[in-house]
């Protein structure tokens, strides 16, 4: 990769002393660091504890207020990703930029194509990159692949080939396994080795503790907009990094939470959904029954149909056939209005994109899916819908300014509980979530779970998807574990072992291959 | 009544503050303008004057605030000026005396007959947008442009390229009324400047205190979230486009009355003036952010805009050079406001992953 002269463990990039304010707030409070070549050094911290910001002034989107970079050791001054990318530092954020109408070679060259003497495009030598970048990825991907028929896996190793082709020697990823699954994340981490051992740098950060614990060479842990911790990756633990996260212990298992059930709420038989895009079989002729006051976790890899459930169960995806029982009334048919006033909703996975109106306030967030609950002749009651919005503030726990203040002046944790918080407000008596702690921080996922564990106890049942079996274990009444639309197992989490649903997830079910579950 | 100040919070009223500030633009322009104008020419600020201005403004006002509802939610409705004509046509060829079918006879429906007619063709040229963009997921911009061309179509075929003239009715066929009703000036003001009043105040409530309100913003904001809270959005489509079109409809009877002719040709480019309107009045065309209020100043922007260039006398070659450059220079002020708020965002949400990339910004320019 990189001709440069030096040794693994060498600084190649220090930051020195960098603070960041934006208006009043500190974001960074005189920070320092250091990459080293052929190391990856892994960050941790809660939302808004100051990660992104220095990433952001280290790959150039931002500058510092004080304090300065050095590369190679002499001070350096970014001023523009162009740049930081021509010095060879190279960013992959959390949301993937590709363009997914144009195949992976015009990908990676997006922007600064190579170009022929005449001045077209040199589609040939592009190509050739392309292949070989690829080959050093051992990704067996085509570069005149479209972008929008890869798997998201090979769509992160897409936008890795492309920050190599840059001739990276610093490469820094955001949450990169947010998406994917186990067996991706195993390709990604072994891509990861192969990049330190020809000399590249990596900083990665990470919700997934143990995932970033294991591929850490580095750890260093933020908090507060400051640098709290650092040490060698064989010295730390799970248990190290939270507590240093959050300068408390603060493991949280629910598992031993009372469970009294009662009767079934939510019924499905035979349900089978249908992708009506691929004509695919998302979910094979499914039955389940929950309970009120159960919360139950649908534990699978990607593609095990668990999103394709859940946006069935709400509405948004078509029932192919089978029936869905509301505490007795069939909702099979109904639209999301319907069945968000029978009191089944969702809250999707992916919350910028589904979950959240961004030009609207806090409080109106909160209250659009139970507007007509505070209708008084034809309008909405302002006083009303108020009350209800700084109940709901109150009950799942939003920090905010107030109800006025913009949704997307809100940290990712908030955000996601205002998302559970305008479902709640419908007063359901079935709640889905899909990945209900993508992307937030650890004390915001132990909330997210506490408020749910609180409402199961007055009632409400839980249906939650999750591809971390932690989450799965720690969370739940009951684990139901998926793969290509069917369920396999059904676990206790206090009867089990983490490897044995993990195991059932990954069996291949040769029943459900002869069925036909893949067409 | 901007739909952002409704919640009084600390930080809501810094956000009332931006919104202030992108109706702000329109509302300096037009004082310029005035202000201009008023200083070239004596007779500008001249209380007729004033009157035939705001008379001018009221039709354009009347079919920006339907094309405001079509654009709060993302979409663009190219037809209203095509429905401005074929309503007009519509209540023209009724007021003349109407063909029974199959028959020889010659019907004279009243007066209140007529509007309804015309009003319900304006809506039926809506719902047909409505239904095509919500429910068959025709483009927005190719649905209207459509039926542009069909109803265009329709109000030549209509009066086969004629226009009609004798509107005033006759006492003994009991169909008087509608000039002498649409025309006048009650308490010294032109009818069509009441009815615009009418409508900007009904339609900033429906916007701000209804659910119906609430939800286009929504929808407008965030169609996939406003449909997972339960938003009947295709509805909502359907809704507001029926609405432009009846808005349309109504500008086609006031300027048939106005002129007094139902022209086939009545309405032409009016879409454009309208579009122009609801964009300096500060309302995103990707949707969810617009206010009646912004509306009303961006049609009397362009309206006193146009009578001052005429009054001064500058070429009408001019004149279209000039408004277009208002127009353009509107939204160019607009969008450095708003990548200036944005910056301002991100830096108070340092937290939140960057969202935008270079490359997809590259792609537009391939």
């Amino acid at each position: 990769m990189t001709d440069e002269p030096g040794t693994d463990g060498d600084v190649i990039l220090r930051a020195v002393d960098i603070v960041q304010t934006y208006g009043v707030t500190r974001a960074l409070k005189g920070v320092n660091f250091e990459v080293r070549r052929g190391k990856v050094t892994v960050l941790f911290g809660e939302n808004g504890a100051g990660k992104s910001t220095l990433m952001k002034i280290m790959s150039g989107v931002e500058q510092p207020t004080s304090g300065h970079l050095e590369l190679d050791g002499e001070v350096v001054e970014l001023e523009s990703t162009t740049h930081a990318v021509d010095l060879g530092i190279s960013i992959i954020h959390q949301e993937l930029n590709l363009c997914p109408n144009l195949n992976v070679r015009d990908n990676m060259f997006v922007g600064r194509e190579l170009r022929t003497v005449r001045g077209s495009v040199d589609f040939a030598a592009e190509r050739a990159v392309a292949r070989e970048v690829m080959e050093r990825l051992e990704g067996a991907i085509d570069p005149l692949t479209l972008v929008a028929n890869l798997r998201l896996g090979q769509q992160q190793v897409v936008e890795i080939a492309r920050a190599l082709s840059t001739k990276a020697r610093i490469l820094i990823m955001d949450e990169p396994t947010s998406a994917l699954s186990a067996a991706e994340v195993a390709v990604l981490f072994r891509v990861i080795r192969e990049l330190t051992a020809q000399g590249v740098a990596i900083v990665y950060i990470s919700h997934h503790l143990e995932e970033a614990i294991e591929i850490a060479d580095y750890a260093v842990v933020f908090r507060d907009g400051e640098l709290v911790a650092s040490e060698d990756a064989a010295n730390i633990s799970p248990s190290w990094v939270i507590s240093k996260m959050v300068g408390k212990e603060a493991e949280h298992d629910f598992s031993g939470h009372p469970r009294e059930h009662g009767d079934v709420i939510l019924e499905l038989e035979n349900l089978r959904v249908v992708d009506p895009n691929s004509g695919r079989v998302a979910v094979q002729d499914m039955n389940l029954q929950l309970k009120t006051g159960e919360i139950v976790c649908l534990y699978g890899p990607m593609g095990a149909g668990r999103t394709e459930l859940l946006e069935a169960l709400a509405g948004r995806q078509p029932i192919a056939s089978g029936k869905v029982l509301l505490n007795g009334t069939d909702i099979t048919g109904r639209s999301i209005k319907d069945r968000i006033a029978t009191g089944i909703g969702l809250v999707p996975e992916d919350r910028q994109r589904d979950g959240l109106v961004q030009m609207m306030t806090v409080g109106k967030n909160l209250s659009l899916p139970s507007l007509l609950s505070f209708v008084k002749r034809a309008f909405v009651s302002r006083s009303s819908e108020a009350k209800d919005i700084d109940w709901a503030i109150k009950e799942v726990r939003v920090k905010t300014s107030g109800p006025g203040a913009p949704i997307t002046s809100l940290s990712g944790g908030n955000q996601q509980k205002v998302v559970i918080g305008k479902m709640l407000m419908t007063k359901p008596q079935v709640l889905l979530l899909d990945e209900p702690t993508r992307g937030i921080d650890v004390g915001a996922k132990a909330e997210v779970f506490s408020l749910l564990f609180k409402a199961a106890e007055s009632g409400l049942a839980v249906l939650y998807a999750t591809s971390e079996i932690g989450e799965a274990m720690t969370s739940s009444h009951r684990v139901i574990v998926m793969n290509r639309g069917r369920v396999m197992r059904e676990f206790d989490p206090l009867h089990a072992e983490r490897d044995e649903v993990t195991a059932a997830s990954d069996q291949l079910d040769p029943q459900a291959l002869d069925s036909g579950v893949v067409q | 009544m901007s739909p952002t100040e409704t919640t009084a919070a600390p930080r809501g009223r810094k956000l009332n503050l931006n919104a202030l500030m992108v109706e702000g633009r329109a509302l300096v322009a037009l004082v310029i303008i005035v202000a201009v104008f008023s200083a070239l020419s004596p007779n500008f600020l001249n209380p007729d004057n004033l009157i035939l201005m705001t008379r001018h403004v009221a039709l354009n006002a009347i079919l920006a605030i339907g094309m405001l509802l079509v654009i709060l939610n993302g979409g663009i409705d190219l037809s209203v000026g095509s429905s401005v004509g074929l309503s007009g046509v519509v209540a023209g060829y009724l007021l003349q005396g109407a063909n029974v079918p199959g028959t020889d006879q010659v019907a004279y429906p009243p007066v209140w007959v007529v509007i309804i007619i015309a009003l319900m063709v304006g809506c039926l040229v809506g719902w047909l947008n409505g239904v095509l963009v919500a429910y068959l997921n025709v483009a927005p911009f190719i649905a209207t442009l459509g039926m542009l061309y069909v109803a265009r179509g329709l109000a030549l075929l209509i009066t086969n390229g004629e226009t009609f003239t004798r509107l005033s009715g006759d006492k003994e066929l009991g169909n008087t009324g509608f000039l002498t009703v649409l025309a006048s000036d009650p308490f010294g003001i032109p009818f069509p400047v009441w009815v615009m009043v009418v409508f900007a105040l009904i339609f900033s409530v429906i916007l701000n205190k209804t659910p119906f309100g609430r939800w286009l913003y929504a929808t407008g904001g965030n169609e996939r979230a406003a449909e997972l809270s339960g938003v009947p959005i295709k509805r909502i489509k359907v809704t507001i486009y029926l609405l432009a079109g009846m808005c349309a409809a109504t500008v086609g009877l006031l300027l048939t009355a106005d002129l007094p002719a139902a022209t086939p040709k009545g309405g032409e480019l009016y879409e454009l003036n309208a579009i122009a309107a609801v964009v300096i009045g500060g309302a995103a065309l990707s949707g969810g952010r617009g206010t009646i209020r912004g509306t009303m100043i961006g049609a009397f922007v362009i309206g006193f805009l146009v009578d001052g260039l005429v009054l001064v006398g500058v070429s009408v070659f001019w004149q279209q050079v000039v408004k277009g450059a208002v127009i353009i220079l509107a939204v160019a002020v607009d969008q450095i406001q708003q990548s200036i708020q944005k910056s301002r965002a991100i830096r108070t949400a340092a937290a939140l992953p960057p969202t935008t990339d270079a490359p997809t910004e590259e792609m537009v320019g391939v």
